[in-house]
């Protein structure tokens, strides 16, 4: 147990950065562009929007992680949170879970040599993007993934859900070999990807198969599954301030809305009954950024806890996400439940998230393990 | 004293004083009582306050920098629990709307702990609704005279001062009609009767005013000025946020958590699934609290503190409601029914049967849940508020 508390606030540089990401993401990414995207007859994949997302990267949002003498910008978790949380408010589709947070947290937990260098270089500037390619259902402190065998330099398997690989340029594969789990790096060229049509349409997937692709070893043994681990662990705490950036547009949405609508001769608002769901609403909120607060700053701080503290993020604010959403669209009436209106994006959004990176259930199951309280025989 | 000039102290002044008040006063060999009249005089009690009140009139945030400072110099005062209502509500009050006399006579005592302090609000017509309370104080003379009910009073019994809120004019709507005083309980007229509670202890009281006459010089504020005095008393009545951090697992989930580790034999399915999502909200709202803390300190407090309370009460029912059913035939046991008189709420001591039945209160005292929510609604949301009858209607013509 950790003797300090992590620091729960937000620093005035962390406060810029989060102004001048909503501000672009207000430019450029407004939900009737996102809806646009996901309403044409066309590939999935074209949901993503990369010019976009090549924006944000001039703003350093690609390579917050990464060090500065690879052109990142040598940050922490809680600057990566605070993105996160701007990311989530705009349903940006933008490849940051995939590339920015899920590759190249398993880069970077390894030691800085070549091709690994070179790679996070060009994740830093947004120039290309990475997937990890695992099924976005695992959880942290899951066993290493048998999915894709490893054979004399070439890999074999099929991997679903995988998020971000459609657009990807690399894919960061988990495999198994004769000797042991590795890492590898594959060209996305090299893969089948069959596009999914996924639940969240602002984050594609696809199912990723290896037929012998040629993969370069990064990694091996009981330093590729750490670092697996922990880009899982750290995917687990930058989704759930994703989750809170969702949850916060669906609440301040809704109780805009109930301030406007009026029924039975007064606002909707000044029903008591509504109110009494918002306060609720709001006080899981104060509550879910506090928790989202304190992963982000146990990452940033290295602390033993932090696997911990991911859990009881995804625990708990994947259920108070989904909550919002489902809130929005029932407060909203009729104009909540149409194509028209963006609070399905959210809705479809807060539940994928939800099954993301492990169930609710499977992060209590993670912190029984954690902090000792053994399930019943 | 004497009263300085120019800008107040900051930390490092502040850190200074209570090591030069330390080396003059040791923790060790000095009475705790004459250690605190020393604090106050100092300025040191609460920094926040005027000089000569206690205080600096320094950022409120800093008196946690003065009580962090003390506690390291060994200094933690002991035997406090009855002074809740005195420190928590009547000092802020007095220090706002007192007079110079009334601040003089009443805030030393009451900081040193020979005086306890006790608030007579609630009425058994007057609960959540607190500004329509009937109890009457008529001008008579120099005096006030009072009559009426009060209920839900702790520390009454104990108590040789109470913050009263009394109806000085029942013509005007409600708000309107209040005025607000220190009521002396030695008076003649005070009768203070136990409340026996759902748990069998009289932790509260109802209190009898019949005829009580308060001489006017104990009138906190104007006439008719009595809600405003008295929502500075609310806004102060609720859950304090410390110092220090609080430690994970460090109330009521800790108990039922060790229960957990230590009996195996009690585990089943469903209690471990409800244990962790308990234990999941539990450290969300210790978090919770430690942000507002932090907030706090750097003199940022946020609205969350409204939703702190709202939690604690709803975690602290749903917990102890758990470790009954998980200690099976125990949870079928009551330590002790007996008639007493507790000095405080013990909301973590005695047996499970107490925790549980003690929390149902905790969505009752210091605010509904309900009353909470619509606050949180109003206030932090920006709802409107509901469509009210009682607003432009004279207290007297209300329905009751």
């Amino acid at each position: 147990m950790s003797t300090s508390e992590p620091n729960l606030l937000y620093s005035d540089v962390e406060q810029e950065l989060r102004a001048s990401v909503r501000q672009l993401l207000a430019d450029r990414c407004p939900w009737r562009s996102v809806l646009d995207r996901v309403s044409g007859p066309g590939d999935p994949a074209e949901a993503a929007d990369l010019a976009l997302w090549r924006e944000l990267a001039a703003l350093g949002v690609a390579g917050l992680s990464v060090a500065e003498d690879l052109g990142g910008a040598g940050a922490t978790a809680r600057e990566s949170s605070v993105v996160a949380e701007e990311l989530g408010r705009a349903v940006a589709p933008v490849p940051f879970l995939g590339s920015a947070v899920l590759a190249t947290s398993a880069l970077t937990a390894l030691d800085g040599r070549e091709p690994v260098r070179a790679l996070l270089a060009d994740l830093a500037a947004g120039g290309r993007t990475a997937a990890l390619a695992v099924p976005l259902s695992t959880a942290p402190g899951a066993d290493f993934p048998t999915l894709v065998r490893a054979e004399g330099g070439t890999l074999h398997g099929t991997v679903p859900g995988v998020a971000d690989a459609l657009t990807a340029d690399v894919l960061v594969v988990p495999a198994v070999a004769a000797d042991g789990p590795g890492l590898y790096l594959v060209e996305a060229d090299r893969a089948v990807r069959t596009p999914v049509v996924s639940l969240d349409q602002t984050r594609p997937l696809a199912e990723v198969r290896l037929d012998g692709a040629a993969a370069v070893a990064v990694a091996s043994g009981r330093r590729a599954a750490d670092a697996l681990e922990s880009a899982l662990v750290a995917g687990a705490a930058l989704l759930a301030a994703e989750q809170l950036g969702a949850a916060e547009w669906a609440l301040d949405t809704t109780v805009a809305h109930l301030k406007e609508r009026v029924q039975f001769g007064r606002p909707l608002g000044s029903f008591q009954a509504l109110k009494h769901r918002l306060a609720d609403l709001w006080v899981s909120l104060s509550q879910a950024r506090a928790v989202v607060r304190n992963a982000a700053g146990a990452l940033a701080d290295g602390s033993p806890d932090a696997p911990l503290a991911a859990a009881l993020a995804q625990a708990f604010v994947s259920e108070v996400a989904v909550r919002a959403a489902e809130e929005a669209v029932q407060l909203h009436g009729g104009t909540g439940f149409t194509w028209e209106y963006p609070v399905h994006l959210y809705l479809k959004r807060a539940k994928s998230s939800a099954i993301a990176l492990g169930t609710a259930d499977r992060h209590r199951a993670r912190i029984a393990e954690l902090v000792d309280l053994p399930p019943a025989p | 004293m004497t009263p300085s000039t120019g800008t107040p102290p900051d930390a490092a002044e502040l850190r200074r004083r209570v090591a030069e008040f330390v080396a003059e006063h040791d923790p060790a060999a000095t009475d705790q009582t004459e250690f605190l009249a020393a604090r106050f005089d100092a300025g040191l009690a609460w920094v926040h306050f005027p000089v000569g009140a206690g205080g600096l009139g320094a950022p409120r945030a800093l008196q946690n920098v003065v009580d962090a400072e003390f506690e390291r110099h060994g200094f933690v005062p002991a035997g406090r629990e009855g002074l809740v209502i005195g420190l928590g509500m009547a000092a802020p009050t007095i220090a706002a709307f007192g007079t110079r006399e009334q601040r003089d006579r009443f805030l030393k005592p009451l900081y040193t702990g020979e005086e306890v302090w006790c608030q007579l609000f609630s009425e058994p017509g007057a609960g959540s609704d607190l500004a329509a309370v009937g109890t009457r104080a008529v001008r008579d003379g120099a005096d006030w005279v009072v009559h009426g009910q009060k209920v839900w009073t702790s520390l009454a019994h104990r108590a040789r001062w109470a913050l009263l809120l009394a109806r000085t004019d029942p013509e005007v709507p409600k708000h309107r009609g209040l005025t607000y005083f220190i009521c002396d309980m030695t008076a003649p007229g005070v009768d203070v009767r136990p409340l026996r509670q759902i748990t069998g202890e009289a932790e509260f009281n109802e209190v009898y005013l019949d005829g009580v006459r308060l001489p006017d010089s104990l009138r906190l504020g104007e006439v008719g000025q009595g809600w405003k005095v008295a929502l500075t008393t609310l806004m102060n009545e609720r859950v304090s946020i410390g110092g220090r951090p609080e430690p994970r697992e460090g109330g009521l989930i800790g108990i039922v958590s060790d229960l957990w580790r230590t009996r195996p034999e009690l585990r089943t399915r469903g209690l471990h699934e409800e244990l962790l999502r308990l234990w999941v909200a539990a450290e969300a709202a210790r978090l919770t609290r430690e942000r507002l803390r932090q907030q706090t300190a750097v003199g940022q407090p946020g609205p969350e503190g409204s939703a702190v309370k709202l939690s604690f009460a709803e975690l602290n029912q749903r917990i102890s409601g758990l470790e009954l059913e998980l200690l099976g035939v125990d949870g079928l046991t009551y330590d002790d029914w007996s008639f007493r008189r507790p000095d405080g709420p013990d909301l973590l001591g005695r047996g499970a049967g107490f925790r549980y039945l003690r929390s149902r209160g905790n969505s009752i005292e210091g605010g509904t849940s309900e009353i909470l929510r619509t606050v949180i609604a109003e206030r932090v949301l920006g709802l409107p508020a509901e469509p009210r009858t009682d607003k432009d209607v004279a207290w007297k013509d209300l329905p009751r």
